[in-house]
């Protein structure tokens, strides 16, 4: 917490770390579109097939859309994306931090009175509340074409792209999609600030670099898990 | 004394009762020494002996838990000593940024406090890398330089700051006898040029006796020995006399 308000305090230098958070930003974009193209086509498509035949058998296969989109929205994609980035960017921040701390780089940054916060914790962490909630949107936007091409495709099911969105429509509206993304708002703050803390406090050689990188992922998604049913629960009253 | 004020560009560093223990394990034992503005000051002592420790308290990387340091009769705990001296340390590893050029390296402290437009900082840089025989390296990458280009690199990196007091952590560990040459007469020529106060941590003999106009002996955490290289060869203490005449013989 104190590295967060740390960083929250240097936030109107940040102009000035200008580039890197650009360098960050789309390091994050570059390393993690296709993996989030195909994670949450899939999911969407695996939501689909799930509740798809349950629900026709029922008669009630108006609502696959709605099921498929609001459940994506509001929970899978900011949740899924969050453990994806926290394994893809989140370990490379750790690493890099910690193997900064290691071999004394930020020691050297310390004797020029720079501080590491300014020149490392802010732009990562910036950058990754840039990215993520975008990268959820897209998450959610290819995860309801997932879920409509095999609604579609599935003979089980037999939905039809028109019939999916007109009940993904009716079920889901804007708040619900700016909940998804609120909440990976906050997740890519948590991914930043506890993989930035892992890598700062790294001790101890190649080894100790590797334990930072675990910690840093393993810490984030099950801050993440428990971030989420708090978040759940607030943003439903 | 005062450094900014005196005929020497460097400043003068005293160090009183210097204590740290890390887990209950004392590594400084009360040191005491002083520094003259403008001397190169060479601490020896064997591995493990408190050295690197001792450099980190001088530069402000780490708190004593008992003493003080002085800079310039000033103690480095209060805020406007580390802003109003400039201090630089060469690290033993060079300690440059990998993901940065050597160019980058050497101007970060310019740019990233913005002391100089981006122009000035190009000609700084180009300016201290020829002073230490690296001209023309500005692009290169970290990795491409060998151990002595890349402590020359932190040396130039160090000069940018325009320092009054360069620390030096084991300057010539690592590398081959040409190269240690080649550091070891760069320290003595920014003496020379700029009247730097130098303190060198080293177990290097050849480096110590061949620069220093004063040598401390540490040996776990007290030191041994305070004198010119002549005093301290002639000084009777036996551990002394065992980590300077160290030699392998082969029975």
């Amino acid at each position: 917490m104190l590295l967060f308000w740390r960083t929250l305090a240097a936030l109107p230098l940040v102009w000035r770390q200008r580039q890197k958070v650009f360098d960050q930003f789309f390091e994050i974009g570059n390393a993690s579109l296709l993996m989030v193209c195909i994670l949450s086509f899939f999911i969407g498509g695996v939501i689909a097939l799930q509740t798809g035949p349950l629900l026709v058998g029922r008669g009630l296969g108006s609502y696959v859309g709605g099921i498929v989109g609001y459940s994506i929205a509001k929970e899978l994609a900011p949740v899924m994306m969050a453990i994806l980035i926290a394994g893809r960017i989140g370990s490379a921040m750790a690493a890099e931090i910690g193997s900064m701390q290691v071999y004394q780089e930020i020691d050297a940054l310390r004797t020029m009175n720079i501080s590491p916060i300014h020149y490392l914790v802010l732009p990562r962490l910036v950058a990754i509340a840039a990215a993520l909630p975008l990268l959820v949107i897209f998450a959610i936007l290819v995860g309801w074409l997932g879920g409509a091409v095999v609604c579609a495709a599935n003979d089980r099911i037999a939905v039809s792209f028109e019939a999916f969105f007109s009940a993904l429509r009716d079920a889901v509206d804007l708040k619900d999609v700016a909940n998804g993304v609120f909440k990976s708002f906050v997740f890519a703050l948590t991914i930043g600030v506890v993989s930035c803390h892992q890598g700062l406090i790294t001790r101890g050689g190649p080894r100790g670099i590797g334990r930072s990188v675990t910690k840093a992922v393993v810490n984030s998604i099950v801050v993440i898990v428990i971030l989420d049913y708090l978040l759940t629960r607030i943003l439903l009253k | 004394m005062n450094g900014s004020s005196s005929n020497h560009h460097g400043v003068g560093v005293q160090v009183r009762g210097l204590r740290k223990a890390f887990d209950g394990q004392e590594v400084l034992r009360g040191l005491d020494f002083e520094v003259q503005a403008g001397e190169i000051f060479v601490i020896m002592g064997p591995s493990g002996s408190g050295k690197t420790v001792l450099l980190k308290h001088l530069i402000g990387l780490e708190e004593p838990d008992e003493g003080e340091i002085l800079i310039a009769g000033q103690s480095i705990q209060s805020p406007e000593v580390m802003s109003r001296y400039r201090m630089a340390m060469v690290f033993q590893s060079g300690a440059l940024l990998n993901s940065l050029t050597v160019g980058e390296n050497v101007g970060l402290y310019l740019s990233e406090h913005r002391l100089q437009p981006p122009a000035e900082i190009a000609r700084i840089v180009a300016e201290k890398l020829e002073v230490v025989g690296l001209k023309s390296t500005e692009e290169k990458m970290p990795s491409d330089l060998s151990g002595g280009m890349k402590k020359r690199v932190a040396i130039a990196r160090a000069l940018v700051i325009e320092p009054q007091l360069i620390l030096y952590d084991e300057p010539t560990s690592e590398l081959d006898p040409l190269s240690a040459v080649v550091i070891a007469e760069q320290i003595v020529d920014l003496k020379d040029r700029i009247g730097v106060t130098s303190l060198v941590v080293s177990h290097d003999r050849d480096l110590a006796f061949g620069v220093a106009d004063r040598i401390a002996v540490i040996n776990e955490g007290r030191i041994l020995t305070i004198g010119t290289p002549d005093e301290v060869k002639q000084h009777p203490d036996p551990l002394v006399q065992q980590f300077l005449h160290a030699d392998f013989k082969r029975h």
